[in-house]
């Protein structure tokens, strides 16, 4: 437990460390994820014998904070009440434009990965019988 | 401690207090949302930000007090984005094989974000401060917030946009894609991540870990693209 802890924080650490260092637009958290994914594809590689990561601590803590992820919104989104003011005075615009664009990102996100994947699925399904 | 206004006032000034009063915000919100069997309205971010915003107003205590207390969980944010990485180690093997509509979907779905977002806003007549706080609402608190910054926003106003498109696409994508005849939990879980960040991932893992995993790739995919694109396009609105 305390190790996955330390390797979760370890890897937000480099990752805020990499991104203040080299000025780069994405959050240190993110870069984080991709260091410790990068990690734990390498573990794989260098011992296929070695423990399912869902039997082990880190998988364990992972779940559980992904389990739990709506929560660590609330403390951010009860700062709404600061903006109540902002948000009435542009009233119907503000909320017609993020009701609309959430739902049209949906819409065209989800269209474009079915109508490509149908194409790559079906050239990969191909590949695999010839 | 006899006296109980004296009480209340060490109460409403402590961290504990609003540390335990977020935690049972929310564990009562997901029970409701449990009882609802995860009804996507029943969202529990909503939920449990109605009952504090209720609290915190009949109290009339300032956010930043109650922030002392509940910045402990906010922290988790970090940690739980790299957390991530789990999922997606574990399910490789179908994400490698989905890299090309993984890409297509992301530059689509991310110009959609942006240009829709800032059209129907521009549109009403929204001031560019406005305009410019809303660009990035589609992507995670953290990334939103420094664009914002970065263009002329307001990044306070940027992180509420950011929470209530999160807790939108979190109540719509379930009954959007059912609506659509979409089946393919790549395919939903990508757009959630896409159009809803982190709370649209809470979602799709709630609903499915195939789809959460595909929500999470969106979200560390999506701010990083987002980051890029937003300054072009606010750029050509200031022009």
């Amino acid at each position: 437990m305390l190790h996955a802890i330390l390797i979760l924080l370890g890897c937000q650490l480099i990752g805020e460390m990499l991104a203040r260092g080299l000025g780069l637009p994405v959050p240190g958290p993110v870069i984080g994820m991709a260091l410790l994914f990068a990690a734990l594809q390498v573990r794989v590689r260098l011992k296929p014998a070695a423990a399912d990561i869902t039997t082990i601590p880190l998988g364990a803590v992972a779940s559980f904070l992904l389990a739990n992820l709506s929560l660590l919104f609330v403390p951010a989104g009860t700062g709404i009440i600061r903006q109540i003011d902002i948000l009435t005075s542009n009233g119907p615009g503000l909320i017609i434009a993020l009701v609309g664009s959430t739902a049209l990102t949906l819409i065209v996100t989800a269209l474009v990965f079915v109508a490509v994947a149908r194409r790559t699925d079906a050239k990969s399904g191909s590949g695999n019988t010839t | 401690m006899s006296d109980p206004g004296r009480l209340w006032v060490f109460l409403a000034a402590s961290p504990l207090f609003w540390l335990t009063a977020t935690l049972a915000a929310y564990a009562v919100a997901d029970w409701l949302s449990q009882k609802a069997q995860r009804n996507p309205l029943v969202n529990p971010v909503l939920i449990a930000v109605l009952l504090l915003a209720v609290l915190l107003t009949l109290t009339r205590t300032p956010y930043e007090a109650y922030f002392e207390g509940a910045q402990f969980v906010h922290f988790l944010l970090g940690p739980a984005t790299v957390a991530l990485a789990v999922p997606l180690h574990s399910n490789w093997a179908t994400v490698r094989k989905a890299l090309a509509p993984i890409f297509a979907a992301l530059v689509a779905g991310a110009c959609t974000a942006v240009v829709s977002a800032v059209g129907i806003a521009w549109s009403f007549g929204a001031p560019f401060d406005v305009l410019a706080s809303l660009a990035p609402k589609s992507v995670t608190a953290a990334i939103a917030m420094g664009i914002s910054q970065g263009i002329g926003g307001n990044p306070a106003l940027t992180a509420t946009l950011v929470i209530s498109t999160g807790v939108l696409g979190a109540i719509m994508v379930t009954p959007l894609m059912n609506a659509m005849g979409l089946t393919d939990y790549r395919a939903r879980g990508f757009a959630a991540g896409v159009a809803s960040h982190g709370i649209g991932t809470a979602r799709a893992f709630q609903v499915d870990p195939v789809a959460g995993t595909f929500a999470g790739i969106a979200l560390g995919l999506n701010g990083l693209l987002t980051a890029l694109i937003v300054p072009v396009i606010i750029g050509w609105l200031r022009s």
